[in-house]
């Protein structure tokens, strides 16, 4: 199966969730000029240890019980080497994680970016409670969506109400759309 | 183009509802989110079930959930109403997923063929 980039970035996001973490920043910087695509998500979750830091990206490692092998990490990283980019994680145990992975834009291995949008409608639904920004930079400009934002907006009403969400993954979609460049 | 203000309207619109329902929804959809659901197809059931709610308005919450441990019958959806009957609709598709909604929430009507007991009671025939 062919995964996109959404369908990669989402699995970190997950991890995050996952860590506990009650604030996550996601970077998408697409640009054209640098022929490059940098990924980057930062969280306030409970981080690891050197050791688990360094076993994390590792294709046979997971903390988790319920499966033998951790694939969110290892696949982002070898999806990174192969596309002509570069992964990095660092993390700090009770302050939180930030992974960044890029890749070359014009490579051929690189996969399209996929639906942005419905990626941070189905983490967002994850937890209502975890607050985000995303911020999409290219060369032509930026756009940024912060649940924080949007909840003062709703006053009360749910970010999870189906309506709202719909609107999250429609309005996300629309504002990169606005600054996307196409490849050349 | 879109603006941040747009929500206020979906503010406006959720709250009347509220009203009009003197209360909470009463459904609630689940749906099982643990790596094996995911790895089964539950991502586009997810999305179609939250796509369908919004649009045609059913009188439900839409929710995530870890591993339900039947991990064989994923993707999995349950359905919980407001007396505290839960039906479990297994191998859902997106599509299953929208009939569903349309048969069960709005219609009141459990879709037998597509529940656990239907799937356990064919395997035994096998
Ligand atoms: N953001 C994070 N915060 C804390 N720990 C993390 C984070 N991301 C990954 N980890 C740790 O690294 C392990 C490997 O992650 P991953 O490659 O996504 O596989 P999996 O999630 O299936 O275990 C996780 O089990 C977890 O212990
Ligand atoms: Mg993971």
């Amino acid at each position: 199966m062919m995964e996109d980039l959404a369908m990669h970035t989402l699995e970190i996001l997950m991890n995050s969730v996952h860590a506990g973490a009650k604030n996550i920043k996601l970077e998408i910087t697409d640009s054209a000029a640098k022929d490059e695509l940098l990924i980057s998500v930062l969280d306030d979750g409970k981080g690891m240890d050197e050791e688990t830091a360094k076993k994390a990206s590792d294709p046979f490692y997971t903390s988790r019980t319920t499966r033998k092998i951790g694939m969110g990490l290892a696949f982002l990283r070898g999806l990174a080497e192969t596309c002509g980019g570069e992964f990095s994680l660092s993390s700090e145990p009770g302050k939180g994680t930030l992974v960044t992975a890029s890749v070359q834009r014009s490579n051929i291995d690189t996969p399209p970016l996929g639906d942005i949008g419905e990626m941070m409608m189905e983490t967002i639904q994850a937890d209502g409670d975890i607050d985000y920004e995303l911020a999409y930079v290219t060369d032509n400009g930026r756009f940024g969506f912060s649940t924080k934002e949007a909840k003062e907006m709703l006053d009360g009403v749910s970010i999870l109400e189906p309506g709202v969400l719909l609107w999250i993954k429609e309005y996300i979609n629309e504002g990169i759309k606005q600054v996307k460049e196409d490849i050349v | 183009m879109k603006s941040l203000e747009e929500l206020r309207k979906i503010r406006e619109a959720a709250l009347k509802k509220v009203e009009m329902r003197e209360g909470g929804k009463d459904y609630r959809v689940v749906v099982g989110m643990a790596t094996c659901g995911i790895a089964a197809g539950a991502r586009p059931v997810l999305n179609r079930l939250v796509e369908e709610t919004a649009k045609k308005d059913y009188n439900c919450t839409v929710s995530q959930t870890g591993c339900i441990g039947m991990c064989v019958y994923e993707p999995i959806v349950e359905v919980y109403g407001k007396d505290g009957e839960h039906t479990t609709y297994v191998h859902v598709t997106p599509d299953m997923a929208a009939e569903i909604l349309e048969k069960h929430i709005a219609g009141g009507q459990v879709i037998e063929e597509y529940t656990v007991a239907a799937a356990a009671a064919g395997n035994k025939e096998v």
